[in-house]
């Protein structure tokens, strides 16, 4: 079943088609991979999808719900999360505190119990401490509990922001680029990460990488984009024998 | 008992303390003291906003001065008919603390009509904003005949007593504290840290902001009316520019967003002046110098210990 549905997406930013005509399904419990050159359109349509930027044209569906109109953090309660290419973790708060402050959409107290504090509100921040703990374990964080995220070596920043946006407790997780940056030994194990956190939280993923052996390793489906048009769609196997695909790569400096 | 609290009740202790004791202490110390808590007030509500979500008001003074003419019109206009001619103690107290809240509500009220428009708007206009709303409060209060025009109110009762002002300062870093210190108040910080990625895990980044403003502009206008039954006379000229600037330079040296060091900032620049009495002219000088220096110096703030590390760019 579609979870995630954009039906011919068209964004432009002045005179320049970042999205074009776009049509791109996501299924439950899929991991699907969006690769393309640079400049494609890859990121343009993950920031379509959260909310940043309105489709001037087409539509975009989220569990049956249209998206359009609504706001970037309406959308993530909707149950969309994201990471950023350009890592954006709160950079002065504890990397637990990044996961803490992403968990808000779960607290069942608000602004008026923190000041109380009574047994339903230290239950509450004890549940979501919880959780933060057993996503800082799963994603190797555990030791930098209560260091500045921002002081965080580059791979581990990467991992934060994927454990940032699985507090929010996502349906759908979008992820931009996240082996970027990684030596071989750390990408693969990204890889069999990703591979883990879709299983156990039973999530649909939009991959974004320009690591081929993560793509392939990892992708049930792939998704071509060129100049914001998506020019392939199929297995792994099949897109990366598809002769449009080779075309779009040649003369990039990416080895396909 | 949840740490915080305890700390609330032992501080409420220590401000009846203080007060029973009052008539033994010099009374010049007493009003530097009840000038320390006041600033105190402020300044850790500015942080709030200034410090913890990131945003630049300029216009604390004009919240002030809302909660300062509310409340004293209330104690002036309706205290006579609520208390009579000789009111208990505790009678005037609660009449007291009624005022005070009015004068709070009306002040959260104004940061709740400046906020909503202009919170959506980015960093610079909202000091914009917020410095025009402080001028406009001014020029409104100096048109009102009823509240004694350009001249301000007289003959405020002396209401404030160094327990109001020193309950109410623990009472502020107490509803500060536990806001940021919750995962619910881990959102301010977010939001000054990030808004794109604040609204990215699913926090409302105007909301936060608007509820900062809100709850800031609030203990403002309890400063105020405590000032104005301190001073019992108040004119609009005391609530300009150069007291929101004041403010801001405690939030700024204590260090934005480090409650002890904003609260230390606040003593230390409520004593400066007096101890620096003799040249009391020159302290806008002295503070612009001051500011100057610390921005090239310590732009972490002077009394922060742990310098705040920030993020790589992108
Ligand atoms: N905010 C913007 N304003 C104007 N042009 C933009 C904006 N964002 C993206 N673009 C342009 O849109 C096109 C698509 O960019 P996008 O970042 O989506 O590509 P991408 O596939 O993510 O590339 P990369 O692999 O380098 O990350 C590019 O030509 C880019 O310059
Ligand atoms: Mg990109």
């Amino acid at each position: 079943m579609a979870l995630l549905e954009l039906d011919h997406v068209t964004l432009r930013f002045g005179g320049l088609t970042a999205v074009n005509a776009v049509d791109l399904v996501v299924g439950e419990n899929e991991l699907v991979g969006l690769i393309g050159p640079n400049g494609a359109g890859k990121t343009s349509l993950f920031n379509l999808v959260t909310g940043i930027y309105a489709a001037d044209e087409g539509s975009v569906s989220f569990g049956g719900q249209a998206l359009g109109g609504r706001t970037a953090h309406a959308i993530v309660a909707l149950g969309i999360a994201r990471t950023f290419q350009n890592i954006r973790l709160f950079g002065r708060l504890s990397v637990a505190d990044n996961v803490r402050v992403a968990s808000n959409l779960h607290r069942t107290t608000g602004a008026a119990q923190s000041l109380v504090r009574l047994g339903a509100f230290r239950a509450d921040e004890a549940a979501v401490a919880r959780r933060v703990d057993e996503l800082l374990e799963i994603f190797h964080l555990g030791r930098f509990r209560d260091a500045p995220a921002g002081s965080l070596p580059y791979g581990e920043q990467r991992r934060l922001e994927i454990a940032r946006a699985l507090a929010t407790q996502p349906r759908l997780l979008l992820l931009d680029e996240p082996a970027a940056g990684m030596n071989p030994t750390e990408k693969a194990e990204l890889a069999q990460l990703i591979v883990r956190v879709q299983r156990e939280f039973k999530l649909s993923i939009l991959l974004v990488e320009h690591s081929m052996k993560v793509v392939m390793g990892v992708c049930q489906r792939v998704v071509v984009l060129d100049y914001g048009v998506k020019i392939a769609e199929g297995s792994p196997t099949e897109v990366q024998n598809d002769p449009k695909v080779i075309e779009a790569y040649l003369g990039q400096d990416r080895r396909f | 008992m949840p740490k915080p609290h305890l700390a609330l009740l032992v501080a409420l202790a220590v401000a009846g303390l203080v007060a029973a004791s009052s008539s033994a202490i010099d009374p010049y110390y007493l009003d530097v003291l009840t000038l320390i808590g006041i600033n105190v007030i402020l300044a850790v509500s500015l942080n709030l906003v200034n410090g913890y979500t990131g945003q630049f008001s300029l216009g604390h003074a004009g919240f002030m001065s809302v909660g300062a003419y509310l409340s004293a019109a209330v104690s002036l206009f309706l205290g006579p008919q609520v208390l009579g001619e000789h009111p208990a103690a505790f009678a005037e107290g609660a009449f007291f603390l009624g005022a005070l809240l009015v004068g709070g509500l009306a002040a959260a009220l104004a940061g709740l009509v400046v906020g909503i428009p202009s919170l959506r708007l980015r960093g610079d206009y909202l000091a914009i904003v917020t410095l025009a709303f402080g001028e406009i409060i001014r020029v409104v209060f100096q048109n009102i005949d009823a509240l004694g025009g350009a001249l301000g109110l007289n003959g405020i009762p002396p209401y404030t007593t160094i327990f109001w002002v020193l309950a109410f300062a623990a009472l502020t870093i107490f509803t500060v504290h536990c806001l940021v210190h919750s995962t619910y108040g881990r959102g301010f910080l977010a939001v000054h840290d990030d808004e794109v990625a604040a609204a990215a895990v699913g926090l409302n980044p105007t909301r936060y902001k608007i509820v900062a403003f809100v709850v800031s502009a609030f203990f403002a206008g309890i400063a105020g009316g405590l000032y104005g039954h301190f001073r019992l006379t108040i004119t609009p000229g005391g609530f300009d520019f150069t007291k929101s600037i004041e403010i801001v330079v405690m939030v700024i040296l204590g260090g934005m967003g480090n409650m002890p060091g904003v609260v230390l900032a606040a003593v230390v620049l409520t004593l400066l002046p007096e101890v620096l009495r003799p040249i009391a002219e020159y302290r806008m000088i002295i503070y612009s110098l001051l500011l100057i220096v610390l921005m090239i110096l310590r732009p972490q703030g002077l009394f922060r210990l742990k310098a705040g590390r920030k993020s790589p760019g992108p």
